[in-house]
C-alpha cells in the first residue's frame, strides 16, 4: 500500500526520526498562534477583515456553548475554544495535498481524548471535594457496588470512543481519498474531498458538544 | 425478479461455502511448522468484507430511522427545525462511530498484521 506523498516526511532530531503526524501538529500550532498574535496587535471596537473574520468563528463558539453549558460555561472556555480550533484545523490540513493531519494519527487523537477525560475529573473533585464519588454510586445506595463497577466502566469508555471516532474518521477519510486517487484519479476524488470538508467540520463539532456534556455533567449535582 | 435473485443468492451462498475447500488444499501444500501467509490472507480478506459490511448495514438502518424521526419532526414543528437539524446531526454522528469502531478493526487486520506472531 502506498504512503502518501507529502511535502516532509521526517525531520531527524539527533539520533530520533521525527515523524510527520507531529511536525504537522508544529505547523498547526505555528499557523494559530501567528493568526492570534496578529489579531491581538490592534484590537478594534469595529472589526475590519481578519479580526472580522474571526470573531464570526469565536462569537458562534461562545454562543454554542453557553446553550450547552449555561452561563459558567465561559470558565472553560479557553480548553473547548483549543480543542475546536486545533481539531478544526489539523482535520482541514490533510485535505490539502502533500500535508497530512496530524489527527490521523491515533497519537494525536488520544491526546485530545486524555485531556478531556482527565479535565472532567479534575472539574468534578475541584468542585464537589470528595462527594464526587457519589457520581459513581447511583440513584439508591445498596446498589453502589453495582454501579460503580458500571459508571467506571462508562466513565473508561469516553476517551476509548471520543479518540476512536476522531481518529477512525479522519484516517477513513484520508484512505479513501487515496484509494480513489489510485483506481480514478480523474475527477470522482473530488467528490470524497467535499465529503472530507463536512466531516472534518462534524467530527470537531461531535468533539467539542461531548466535551461540554462531560465537564457539565461532572460540574452538577449528583443524582 | 424474485427468481434471478434467488438465484443469485444461491451461488454467493455456493461460492462462500466452497471458498474454505478451495482454500485447503494450498494450506495442505505448504511447508510443515511454516507459517503460510498466503492462506491466512484469504480468511483475513474474507473477515475484512464481511465485518465492514455488517458494520454498514447496522449504520444504514440505524442513521435511516434518525433521519426518518428528523424529518417527522420537521414536517410537524417547522419553526423548530434549527434544534432538530442539529439534533440529528449529532445522532447521526455518534450511530457513525459504531461503523468506524468496525472499520477500525478492519484496519488493524489488513495492515497491522496481528497473525505475524503465530
Amino acid at each position: 500500500m502506498k504512503e502518501a506523498p507529502l511535502f516532509i516526511h521526517s525531520i531527524p532530531i539527533g539520533s530520533w526520526q521525527v515523524p510527520p503526524f507531529i511536525i504537522y501538529t508544529w505547523l498547526v500550532m505555528a499557523i494559530l498562534i501567528i493568526i492570534s498574535l496578529i489579531v491581538r496587535r490592534n484590537l478594534q471596537e469595529v472589526p475590519g477583515g481578519l479580526q472580522n473574520f474571526i470573531e464570526m468563528f469565536i462569537g458562534g463558539l461562545k454562543d454554542f456553548t453557553i446553550n450547552t453549558m449555561g452561563k459558567h460555561g465561559m470558565d472553560y472556555f479557553a480548553l473547548i475554544g483549543t480543542a475546536a480550533f486545533f481539531i478544526l484545523l489539523s482535520n482541514l490540513l490533510g485535505i490539502i495535498p502533500g500535508f497530512e493531519s496530524p489527527t490521523a494519527n491515533l497519537n494525536t487523537t488520544a491526546a485530545c481524548a486524555v485531556t478531556v477525560f482527565a479535565s472532567t475529573h479534575v472539574v468534578g473533585l475541584s468542585k464537589h471535594k470528595f462527594k464526587y464519588i457519589k457520581h459513581f454510586m447511583g440513584p439508591v445506595l445498596w446498589l453502589a457496588p453495582m454501579m460503580f463497577f458500571i459508571e467506571v466502566i462508562g466513565h473508561i469508555a469516553r476517551p476509548v470512543s471520543l479518540s476512536l471516532r476522531l481518529f477512525g474518521n479522519i484516517k477513513g477519510e484520508d484512505l479513501v481519498v487515496l484509494i480513489l486517487f489510485m483506481l480514478v484519479p480523474l475527477l470522482i476524488p473530488s467528490v470524497m474531498l467535499g465529503l472530507a470538508i463536512f466531516t472534518s467540520f462534524v467530527q470537531t463539532f461531535v468533539f467539542v458538544l461531548l466535551t461540554m456534556l462531560y465537564i457539565s455533567g461532572a460540574m452538577e449535582e449528583a443524582h | 425478479m424474485k427468481k434471478t435473485l434467488f438465484m443469485v443468492l444461491m451461488s454467493l451462498v455456493t461460492v462462500a461455502l466452497a471458498a474454505p475447500v478451495a482454500l485447503a488444499e494450498e494450506a495442505a501444500a505448504a511447508a510443515a511448522g511454516a507459517v503460510d501467509h498466503k492462506s491466512i490472507y484469504s480468511w483475513v480478506a474474507l473477515g475484512s468484507g464481511l465485518g465492514i459490511g455488517l458494520a454498514a448495514l447496522g449504520t444504514g438502518i440505524g442513521q435511516g430511522i434518525a433521519a426518518n424521526g428528523a424529518v417527522e419532526g420537521i414536517s410537524r414543528n417547522p419553526g423548530a427545525s434549527g434544534k432538530i437539524m442539529t439534533t440529528m446531526i449529532i445522532g447521526l454522528a455518534m450511530i457513525e462511530s459504531l461503523a468506524i469502531y468496525a472499520l477500525v478493526v478492519v484496519l488493524i487486520m489488513l495492515f497491522v498484521n496481528p497473525y505475524k506472531i503465530f
